[in-house]
């Protein structure tokens, strides 16, 4: 369980969790993703933000690998994932609301299938563990395609986790849900990551989730990067007093100079 | 109503098949049960993946596209046998048929029937990557496009010269004349069992490359996260 981890600190000359150089994606005409750099540091948690059409889920896919850039490189901990991405990915997972598990496995099926597919040790030990972390014991016999958007939430939150990744990518990860629940699913994430040392990409539109989870922010407009940094520092920067404020100035005017 | 047509013109020309036509029916019948099934098992699996919004979660997971179509062969068969053992079972007793009486042949044509089942199969799933699921209609129709090229019910010469050609190019004929050359007493015709293995050998490798072409091209096109949605 996460109270009972040891916090993990990266060795000092591990290469960094993600490392983007000139991402280019174009689907004919349209450049969705243009000439885009960053890297994030092991450990961290970092927010993308854009508006829709940003480029976001586009650069998430491509983190991935299920999605082919045009041009540039993409490494996840130091792995080339244009070139060798099956050493990364058992070490790396994502949770998305536009993706799901199948509807006709029960919870614990679902997971049980990730656990093997991702090659975990103790299967029963680790399912069982998700599904007590994560508040899962009353649905974990009901088929998935029968839970509600919050249950189903968890199970995504609960497949992204069976690997222990040490990055994880997630998008929009409290999309349509109750303040309540979503609340709940930041602090647990919040904890995982400290836990583990995890890094965590995470892809949001909810600017109060980045501005409370995230150690740096990347702005993300038409394809590109426009600005970036902590939380606080945009703010300051932009003289807003509230990242959303930020977001508002950047979607309307684009970035400061 | 092509199917039976060719059908009555085989049994108008030649008696010795009335005599014998009820096993090679119910035969050709549990056989092409297994070409069908294992199609369909293999296609379904792909479906239910897109069907539940599931290819995302698979591909970001250390799978390989190698791995998940031999689990996706491996599904085929168990469904396939699930489908027609308690088929074969009936037949013994409801009439009086034992398909099994076909004997080590029969292992044989099973195998090929399958396979040809999985290279279609390999194929649907390309063109469903590729299209969406507006052609999932394949999966249900392909294999009845090729029913009357098949010979399931009657010998290849029935059809026109040309139809022949076709047919003998495709792995499902030389399996049927396989089965009929048993059932007439005429024992194996191995000519036919090693052609329908060439072949298939043949169309999986097309197959699994027009299927690695189409995963490439998902990969490229952003299908992969898009797909049923």
């Amino acid at each position: 369980m996460l109270q009972g981890m040891d916090a993990k600190t990266p060795p000092p000359s591990a290469a960094p969790a993600v490392r983007v150089r000139d991402l280019t994606k174009t689907f004919g005409p349209v450049r969705a993703v243009d000439a885009v750099s960053f890297t994030i540091a092991r450990g961290q948690t970092v927010g993308l933000l854009g508006g829709n059409g940003a480029g976001k889920t586009t650069t998430i896919s491509i983190l991935l690998g299920l999605l082919l850039p045009t041009s540039g490189q993409v490494e996840v901990l130091g792995i080339d994932m244009l070139r060798q991405r099956f050493a990364a990915l058992g070490r790396m997972n994502f949770s998305s609301p536009y993706v799901e598990l199948p509807h006709r496995l029960t919870v614990r099926e679902n997971l049980t299938i990730y656990a093997h597919l991702y090659g975990i040790a103790r299967v029963a030990d680790r399912v069982a563990e998700l599904i007590e972390d994560l508040d899962l014991a009353a649905v974990a016999g009901r088929m998935s395609g029968k839970l509600s958007a919050g249950q189903k939430t968890r199970v995504a939150l609960a497949k992204s986790l069976i690997n222990r990744p040490e990055v994880l990518l997630l998008d929009e990860p409290t999309a349509s849900l109750d303040p309540d629940t979503a609340d709940w699913i930041r602090t647990y994430l919040e904890r995982y990551s400290a836990a583990e040392g995890a890094t965590v990409l995470l892809a949001s539109h909810n600017m109060a989730e980045v501005e409370r989870m995230c150690d740096d922010v990347l702005m993300m407009r038409r394809g590109r990067i426009v600005d970036q940094g902590p939380p606080a520092a945009l703010i300051e920067r932009y003289g807003r007093t509230t990242l959303e404020e930020v977001f508002l100035d950047i979607a309307r005017h684009g970035a400061a100079a | 109503m092509v199917l039976w047509g060719f059908i009555t013109l085989n049994l108008v020309g030649d008696s010795s098949w009335v005599s014998q036509s009820f096993g090679v029916l119910i035969s050709g019948v549990l056989l092409w049960d297994v070409l069908f099934r294992g199609q369909l098992g293999f296609s379904l699996c792909f479906l239910e993946e897109l069907w539940s919004r599931n290819l995302g979660h698979l591909f970001v997971s250390p799978l390989r596209p190698h791995e998940w179509l031999i689990a996706m062969m491996t599904m085929s068969l168990v469904r396939t046998l699930i489908g027609i053992i308690p088929a074969c079972l009936l037949a013994i007793v409801f009439y009086g048929w034992n398909v099994f009486s076909i004997g080590f042949p029969l292992v044989g044509f099973f195998a090929c029937l399958l396979v040809t089942g999985w290279w279609m199969g390999l194929i649907i799933t390309a063109l469903i990557l590729l299209l969406g699921l507006g052609a999932e209609s394949l999966a249900w129709l392909i294999v009845f496009l090729f029913a009357p090229i098949s010979a399931i019910y009657y010998p290849v010469d029935v059809l026109p010269t040309a139809l022949q050609w076709l047919a003998y190019a495709l792995p499902p004929a030389h399996v049927f004349e396989g089965m009929r050359s048993v059932l007439f007493g005429h024992g194996m015709a191995w000519g036919h069992l090693l052609a329908a293995i060439g072949l298939n050998i043949a169309y999986l490798a097309l197959g699994g490359a027009v299927f690695l072409v189409s995963f490439h091209t998902a990969r490229r096109q952003g299908a992969l996260l898009q797909q049923g949605e």
